[in-house]
């Protein structure tokens, strides 16, 4: 007997009974595509979120007031206010982010990890108007020149404002693709001249389209000197958050530290005290988001996996009511002289033919379900996850095969023989 | 083989007893069964139901072993081997026709008459070659490429005897081969089995019909798991007693 003969005979078997081996092959398939789709969108969501990530900006700290740190958030509730005047405990009063703070920041001697510092505040909502044609802006930047190499939005057309325009408080801005599409259309927008909130302000770039993922419409922005927009939109009040740029990539950490040694002396905290700012290092974020979704990409697969068992179990339901169905072929074989090996191959062979089957056809509806977009998130098939899955369904024909195949083995033939 | 040493015969029984079960419900099937069949025989073995003609087809076909006494088939004993062992025997030495036709469904006839063959381990060219060859023997050259189910039973009879002669065994084992036939298709059958022993198959029939045994050379009578008659009919080389009647 060649292993083409035992495939040969297989295949008839399964034939013999298509609806039956359909079903069965179904319950792998669900298994194997459900590994390699799940596993592709843990991976698609986790690429997602490291892109975002990125999009932050390349080796930056993003410095924002903490509503957990200085008076603690129960002294906070009980004064009714998140800035009250009154001391409610011997704790430190929670001190807001300023201009100062940036200052200090900046001071190479304090902090030479540092490159660049960008205050920043931002203004929601603020509606744009361009010759009758109107847009809200999702998010309105207000800050320094050097945001725009911290953050990483380089200008497509046009040009960034530079320090002169903080300084005079020129009513430049600079424009995110979504908001020139929405006022403009097809027309240069750099030169024209946008009311914003009901004041003037002159386009002088397009930002590059960075690509909106999610929620979230990343293009959907403008920035303008931080000085223009305090004075028309937002007035002078605290910061919203100070960007810190790293001068390379190992200086982050040390960065990180100057910046806690240099706030915390400003906003008197002593060790014991939480802080009343959060430093978001890109780095630990990106490590802790891993984290998070390896373990979700596990979870999923887990999940699967478990489903691929049950495949299995039906495997070895079907062989067995096979086997028994089918236990007069056997007692013929056996008296035409079958050895056992030969009856567990050929049953070990449907089994396996059954499960590789629905592992083929799994992979073959995980790559046309990857296709499309789930739950938000675009599937990104892991190569290794597809051979996984189908050399786990390849142990499982086999292992689930193995005792209906065994029990086929073992049948005497006189009594196969006699079974009706 | 030399003409002074008689070969080894095909069938060596002695006192071959099958006990079923034990202590009271103990069933005594055989109770000591001594036979010999020479190369070239053709023998009925005839006997009411529970006289213990299955059991001896069982034991003698190498799907049973005896419960005790000795059984040589070809010069082999039988007792010693294991189940692997027994299984190419089975394939080598035996051929069994049963009363059911027992071909595999959704196997071609010639895939059925093939499957002795490839168990035993032949080339797919050659098998192919044999099984047409005794396909045609049984006079079913026309209808290789049929399913069980599209061949009429004296058809599917005709297959499983050809099944059972493609691998040269020393022995045709048939157990009622005609019990499931018309009279008509019966008789086409026995008229194979004639062609066949006169060309110098051995065989043994088990057959509970007068009609059938006497196509046989040697007739023995079994009842209570003993031997109670044997006769012989016509010599052990010469042809069967009704080959003649049939070809003329």
């Amino acid at each position: 007997m060649t292993a083409v003969e035992i495939l040969r005979f297989a295949l008839r078997g399964l034939s013999a009974n298509k609806l039956r081996s359909a079903l069965t092959t179904l319950g792998i398939l669900i298994g194997v595509a459900a590994v390699i789709l799940l596993v592709a969108v843990g991976e698609g969501s986790s690429q997602r979120i490291r892109e975002n990530i990125q999009r932050l900006g390349a080796n930056t700290l993003t410095v924002m007031p903490s509503t957990t740190g200085g008076g603690g958030v129960v002294a906070r509730l009980l004064v009714g206010g998140r800035r009250g005047g009154e001391r409610s405990g011997p704790r430190t009063q929670a001190k807001d982010l300023t201009l100062q703070d940036a200052r200090a920041l900046a001071d190479p001697t304090r902090a030479p990890s540092v490159k660049s510092v960008s205050p920043v505040v931002t203004a929601q909502g603020q509606t744009a108007t361009y010759e009758g044609a109107s847009h809200t802006i999702g998010q309105l930047v207000g800050t320094y020149p050097s945001y725009f190499a911290a953050s990483n939005k380089p200008v497509a057309k046009g040009t960034y404002f530079f320090n002169d325009d903080v300084l005079a408080a020129r009513k430049v801005i600079v424009i995110g693709q979504t908001v020139a599409e929405n006022l403009f259309g097809t027309v240069d927008p750099i030169g024209k001249q946008i009311t914003v909130s009901g004041v003037p302000f002159t386009v002088v770039g397009v930002l590059k389209e960075s690509g909106s993922s999610g929620f979230d419409d990343a293009d959907d922005v403008a920035i303008a000197p931080l000085s223009a927009v305090q004075q028309s939109l937002t007035g002078f009040g605290p910061l919203g958050q100070i960007i810190v740029q790293a001068k390379s990539a190992d200086a982050v950490d040390s960065a990180q530290q100057e910046i806690t040694q240099v706030l915390n002396e400003r906003h008197g905290i002593t060790d014991g005290a939480s802080a009343d700012y959060r430093i978001l290092n890109q780095a630990t974020l990106q490590e802790t988001v891993n984290e998070a979704t390896n373990t979700f990409t596990v979870l999923l697969a887990a999940v699967a996996a478990i489903s691929l068992i049950v495949g299995g179990i039906g495997i070895t339901n079907i062989m067995l009511v096979t086997v028994t169905e089918r236990t007069r072929e056997i007692g013929i074989r056996k008296a035409i002289g079958a050895p056992n090996r030969a009856i567990l191959g050929q049953f070990l062979a449907e089994a396996t033919v059954l499960s590789l089957l629905g592992g083929l056809l799994g992979v073959a509806v995980a790559v046309i379900g990857a296709q499309f977009t789930i739950a938000g998130v675009k599937p990104v098939i892991v190569p290794a996850s597809i051979v996984l899955a189908l050399g786990v369904s390849v142990a499982i024909g086999l292992f689930f095969g193995a005792y209906p195949a065994g029990r086929a083995a073992r049948l005497r033939p006189i009594e196969a023989l006699r079974f009706e | 083989m030399s003409a002074a040493t008689a070969p080894a015969p095909v069938l060596d029984l002695r006192q071959v007893t099958k006990v079923y079960g034990e202590g009271e419900t103990a069933v005594h099937a055989l109770r000591g069964v001594t036979l010999t069949v020479e190369r070239g025989d053709y023998v009925a073995i005839m006997g009411a139901s529970g006289s213990g003609k299955s059991t001896l087809m069982n034991i003698v076909g190498c799907l049973d072993v005896p419960t005790s006494g000795t059984y040589l088939l070809d010069g082999i004993d039988v007792r010693v081997l294991n189940e692997n062992q027994l299984a190419l025997v089975r394939n080598r030495k035996v051929g069994f026709v049963f009363q059911a036709f027992n071909l595999i469904p959704r196997m071609t006839a010639l895939a059925n008459v093939e499957l002795p063959l490839a168990y035993g381990g032949m080339k797919p060219a050659e098998r192919r070659r044999r099984a047409l060859a005794a396909l045609e023997l049984v006079g079913l050259a026309d209808r290789v490429g049929h399913h069980p189910n599209q061949l009429s039973g004296g058809q599917q009879q005709r297959v499983a005897v050809a099944r059972a002669i493609v691998t040269s065994p020393a022995l045709l084992l048939a157990d009622e081969p005609t019990g499931a036939l018309d009279t008509a298709s019966g008789q086409e059958v026995m008229r194979i089995f004639d062609r066949l022993s006169a060309s110098g198959r051995t065989i043994v029939l088990i057959t509970h019909e007068p009609d059938i045994a006497a196509h046989a050379k040697r007739v023995i009578r079994l009842m209570d798991g003993r031997i109670v008659e044997d006769t012989r009919r016509s010599p052990v080389a010469g042809p069967p007693p009704l080959l003649t009647e049939v070809t003329s």
